[in-house]
């Protein structure tokens, strides 16, 4: 991959962080500043797909910021993983604000303003991320994803949101501060460059112990990742608005978090590094524990919300443990899954509070019945957990196959029957609400029969998820082709 | 012991000032007065300037200025004149002493209308209140 | 304007104003602000010209009178010194503009003689930071203390008794300074720093210079506010006008810091400190690990805005002196940067603090509610102080850390490393309630006493504030070029950053 300078990656990240200023100015303009959210994601898209067809023909972009330390300069530089995130994240955001303006205005939320502000300055932060050329910037923009996520997560301002903001800070604030910062001081003492390498900075330069160590202070210090026990945070974050779960914690927050652990695993160790040193089953007993206990929590959920939080827990482990497997196939679901998920969780997340909006129901055994008054949702619900479970023909069917072969090809069948349990578990917490929404009896007929179907603003980006969902089970070329190159050096 | 003891008699002065020192050193610390204390500090303060007055005096030697002529009948010879630089110096260092009192007791003043006591845990008794 | 004497203006010009407030400030307050503020921004103009001259010539020395050295005042001007110099003019200059308007708040009528105090205190600052003689230092640090203990006596209620606490306390570490000078000049026979550094690697009498150089380190660790010699500090700076503090509380202990690393670099040796007498370098290192924990913890326990400050001021200062210690260049680098650094953060902190005290009457922590939506500009400036005292990036406070940090991870200080993490974690805290205090609960009742009707902070006090949060985000961006092109000068011979 060669890189040629250029002020490209800059305008991806910088298009929000400025639309934050007129989206600011617009308090009382309601028309005006949904405006400008939608202008800046469509151009933040369109710049970013701009990039794409110079990266798949192996020509990234970079751009220094500062050269603010000795061989770390702040840079950002665009390259097959860090487009095929972006781009995700890109286009989802443009479904998010969507959906936000119907959630927003259909509840008469407070606060829009600050709202779409901090949400502009959340996308900015997470492009941040995926064009981070290094450890230093990546944990800038990390950081400023957490400041930036606090108002949105707080939104409600009252008691509950408290506390959860207080949560929220103390696992994503302390671990980056108490476990990453130190992994990366130690990371750059021993090597001398935080640059995200293919195979890795390490070369020989630390010893077992060390890497030992800082592997485990960078899996768990990226708690955004959720994996347990830093995954306190994630249920208690669901007391944000929907669109705020939805984005954030299906797509921008807990898939920075994974991200990070992936760019750590591929570009700072590298795969073959921790394949002789035999890592990779710290990674994997981490990740399939998570998988397996929060599978398992979801189960006992009642709030729809929650339970999708926990369902989301695992399926952030789902992509760790394919980076753990350190086998190609494994990566390439891992990192594939990262896409399926978050089209699939956001979904389902648009869903629940398309339902919220349409009946004001949050607890799964009050939705009987409501799915007849509601076939559209609960129709994209089921696509959506379809695509988590992983059946074809969604688009979460192809990860979990490079999934599992991935397990069968190193031989791991623990983490075959691990993948397979969770996967049954999957099924058994998303196909009952889908059932008793269309084929149970309503509890009090009344309840049920005033709902009408959600917005056309809300159902306009869950339907089309879902169909991206669907449409990836066909059509993954493209994602395919930009993780592949990832894996190859790229 | 007999040399220890020669070495404490022939430096006697510096074993005063020390002396002085640790009084006073005991009296900003120890004292409630915030008089005493000031008092100590003056103690303190003036044990250093002995202690570098010593510093220039030589066995035989003449004062600067005073003994000027008897001490220049020998032509200039700086080991028949006292060092006058710590003296000059601690002309400094006394008029610094003595703006720190002043401000010191502009401040007790200040304080003594406010609470009318000098005690200091009479004083904190009063803004415990 | 390159004139040789340039340096000297820079002092010259605080000092006079200060005179000329005291008898044109009587006639008409009118004449204060202009008169202060143009010498203060001449102060800074010509310390920039200043360190643009050494960054280009090099070092020079400069003799007061023209008495040659080693029996005349030489006035050393080096990167280090340079950098002091417009670090402490350009912080005057912008907690002036609001210590202006909170004296005219605080005490009517008295400004004039309110500010001669703090131009002499600025002009002490200046020369501070040049001077080569060690005694002279001695009267310097003097007389920016004897002004410091007036300013903050100027304060209301317990002020007076602070400074009375302060001036015992400042005076044993001065005398303590002395005491060392004095034990120098006997070994030694000159006041000169560079020619005590020749003569002193030369003597046979070792306990004599350690005890030279333990009196000498400890009358600064005592003036410096070096925990568990920090017990003036919350109290002078808490209760010292407002007007003072932000003033003080910026420049004093970082000035101190400095004229530490005089004391160890340009009088003693590093060969001296650190491998003669290796032991004293991991004590000192450990003691300040505990004295980060002690401080940042003591920090935890208090309900007042400023107070919590100091507290955090004493951590930081603990920050400075372990990273010091550490031996190598690294750390050395990242206490020089974090001289700068904090500065700058305690200055946006406490001009913040001003504003709100203005603004709300009090700093105690329940009248903070709602802040965010009262004072948005005053808080978003807080925020961004804020986080640089936790040390996120790209604010400045990350960059000296990461640099203390490395300098513990490279010397294996591994405690120094677990004191500066847990008091980042400590930090965050301790701010993260103020700003969740500030942006949650709704404004504190119907009697919020508003002295000065309600809203954001009056210009005078806003403006230095914006522009010093601006800097710390300036700070943070460049800190590249600064350690490239003036601080790896400034570290002593053979330490690379």
């Amino acid at each position: 991959m060669i890189y040629q300078s250029s002020p490209w990656p800059l305008a991806a990240v910088g298009v929000s962080l400025l639309a934050a200023v007129p989206i600011f100015l617009s308090d009382g303009r309601p028309n005006l500043r949904e405006f400008w959210t939608l202008l800046a994601g469509i151009t933040k898209f369109l710049l970013i797909a701009a990039m794409l067809p110079a990266v798949l023909s192996g020509q990234g972009f970079v751009f220094t910021l500062a050269e603010v330390l000795p061989g770390v300069p702040i840079q950002l530089r665009v390259d097959a993983m860090g487009i095929y995130f972006a781009l995700v994240a890109s286009f989802l955001w443009i479904c998010t604000s969507l959906y936000s303006i119907g959630y927003m205005r259909a509840l008469k939320e407070h606060d829009q303003t600050r709202y779409f502000t901090a949400f502009a300055l959340a996308i900015a932060a997470t492009i941040g991320v995926a064009f981070a050329a290094n450890l230093l910037t990546l944990y800038l923009f990390y950081e400023m994803l957490s400041l930036a996520t606090y108002p949105l997560v707080t939104h409600e301002r009252n008691g509950e949101a408290r506390s959860s903001g207080r949560r929220y800070l103390t696992y994503i604030l302390g671990t980056s501060i108490g476990l990453v910062l130190p992994a990366m001081l130690i990371t750059y003492a021993t090597t001398g460059t935080l640059d995200f390498t293919a195979g890795g900075i390490f070369a020989g330069q630390a010893s077992f112990a060390t890497l030992t160590l800082l592997l485990v202070l960078f899996v768990l210090g990226f708690a955004k990742a959720a994996i347990m026990p830093m995954h306190g945070w994630l249920p208690a974050a669901m007391v944000a608005p929907t669109p705020v779960s939805s984005f954030l914690h299906g797509v921008a927050v807990v898939k920075v978090g994974v991200f990070s652990i992936l760019r750590v695993v591929l570009h700072i160790f590298g795969p073959d590094l921790l394949r002789n040193l035999d890592l990779g089953v710290i990674i994997t007993s981490l990740a399939s524990v998570t998988v397996l206990v929060a599978s398992l929590v979801a189960l006992t959920q009642d709030n729809l919300k929650r339970r999708l939080a926990y369902s989301t827990i695992g399926q952030l482990s789902y992509m760790v443990l394919g980076a753990g497997m350190l086998s190609a196939a494994g990566m390439t679901g891992g990192l594939l899954h990262i896409a399926m998920h978050a089209f699939g969780k956001i979904t389902l997340f648009f869903c629940a509070g398309a339902i919220y909006v349409a009946s004001h129901k949050k607890y799964i055994s009050e939705m009987d019945g409501l799915g007849r008054r509601m076939p559209v949702t609960y129709g994209a619900f089921l696509l959506g957990a379809l695509s988590i479970i992983g059946m074809p023909p969604l688009g979460g069917f192809i990860s979990k196959w490079h999934l599992l072969t991935g397990a069968i090809e190193t031989g791991q069948i623990i983490l075959l029957l691990v993948l397979l349990v969770s996967s049954f578990l999957n099924a058994a917490y998303f196909l009952p609400i889908v059932y008793r929404g269309f084929f149970a009896e309503a509890p009090r007929l009344a309840t049920v029969a005033a709902v009408e179907e959600a917005p056309l603003f809300c159902l306009i980006p869950l339907v089309t998820t879902a169909l991206v969902s669907a449409g990836l089970f066909f059509f993954p070329g493209l994602l395919l082709q930009l993780v592949r190159q990832t894996l190859a050096g790229g | 012991m007999d040399q220890l003891l020669s070495e404490i008699v022939a430096k006697y002065n510096y074993w005063i000032y020390v002396v002085l020192m640790m009084i006073g050193f005991y009296a900003m610390i120890g004292k409630r007065n915030l008089v005493k204390k000031l008092l100590g500090m003056n103690i303190f303060q003036t044990a250093i300037i002995l202690f570098y007055v010593s510093i220039g005096g030589k066995r035989g030697a003449g004062i600067p200025i005073v003994d000027k002529h008897a001490v220049m009948l020998h032509g200039v010879d700086a080991s028949r004149i006292l060092n006058p630089l710590p003296h000059v110096l601690m002309l400094t260092a006394i008029v610094v002493s003595v703006s720190v009192t002043g401000v010191a007791l502009a401040i007790m003043i200040r304080i003594h209308r406010k609470f009318g006591t000098l005690e200091e845990d009479e004083i904190l008794e009063k803004i415990g209140q | 304007m390159n004139t040789p004497n340039m340096h000297l203006y820079i002092l010259a010009a605080p000092l006079l104003s200060a005179f000329a407030v005291n008898l044109l400030g009587r006639v008409s307050r009118a004449w204060i602000g202009p008169l202060i503020l143009a010498a203060l921004g001449f102060s800074t103009f010509g310390a920039l010209l200043t360190l643009l001259r050494v960054l280009r010539d090099g070092a020079y020395r400069y003799t007061v009178g023209n008495w040659q050295a080693p029996y005349g005042i030489e006035l050393v001007i080096d990167p280090l010194s340079a950098l002091m110099l417009l670090l402490v003019s350009s912080v005057a200059l912008l907690a002036t503009c609001s210590a202006l308007k909170s004296v005219q708040n605080e005490l009517p009528g008295r400004e004039h003689l309110f500010f001669t105090l703090y131009m002499i205190l600025v002009a002490g600052l200046l020369g501070l930071v040049q001077t080569g003689d060690a005694f002279n230092l001695y009267v310097l640090l003097e007389i920016t203390a004897i002004t410091t203990y007036g300013l903050i006596a100027m304060g209301p209620d317990r002020a007076p008794l602070a400074s009375f606490n302060y001036i015992i306390m400042g005076s044993i570490g001065a005398c303590f300074y002395l005491l060392g000078v004095g034990y120098l000049y006997i070994l030694t026979g000159t006041l000169n720093m560079a020619d005590i550094a020749g003569i002193l690697p030369g003597l046979n009498a070792p306990a004599a210079v350690a005890t030279a150089f333990a009196f000498l380190m400890v009358g600064l660790w005592v003036k410096m506010a070096l925990f568990p010699l920090h017990v003036w500090l919350p109290n002078a700076y808490s209760q010292a006008p407002t007007g003072a503090g932000v003033m003080i509380a910026p420049l004093m202990t970082k000035v101190t810091v400095y004229l530490m690393i005089r004391v160890m670099f340009s009088i003693f040796s590093p060969g001296y400190e650190f491998i003669q007498h290796a032991g004293v370098q991991s004590l000192i290192v450990w003691a300040a690990s505990l004295a980060i924990l002690c401080a940042s913890s003591l920090a935890l326990a208090q309900r007042d805005l400023r107070r919590m400050l100091t507290y955090i001021l004493v951590a930081e200062v603990a920050y400075m002196v372990g990273g010091v210690w550490l031996a190598n260049g690294t750390g050395m680098t990242g206490a020089i940067l974090h001289i700068v650094n904090d500065a700058m953060m305690t200055l946006c902190l406490f001009l913040a603090a001003a504003a709100i005290l203005y603004r709300t009457g009090s700093l105690e922590f329940d009248r903070l509610h709602g802040l965010y939506r009262r004072m948005p500009l005053t808080m978003a400036a807080f925020t961004v102080g804020a986080l640089s005292m936790i040390g996120v990036p790209p604010t400045c406070g990350f960059f000296s850390k990461w640099y203390l940090i490395l300098g513990a991870v490279r010397a294996g200080h591994w405690e120094f490393m677990t004191a500066l993490l847990i008091s980042s974690l400590i930090n965050a805290v301790l701010f993260f309630r103020i700003l969740e205090l500030a942006y949650f609960q709704p404004v504190a009742g119907l009697q919020a006493t508003t002295q000065q009707g309600s809203g954001e902070a009056p210009l005078p006090m806003l403006s230095p504030l914006l522009i010093s949060a601006i800097a710390l985000l300036a700070l943070g961006f460049g800190c590249g070029p600064l350690i490239e092109n003036v601080i790896r000068l400034a570290l002593p011979p053979g330490f690379a950053p």
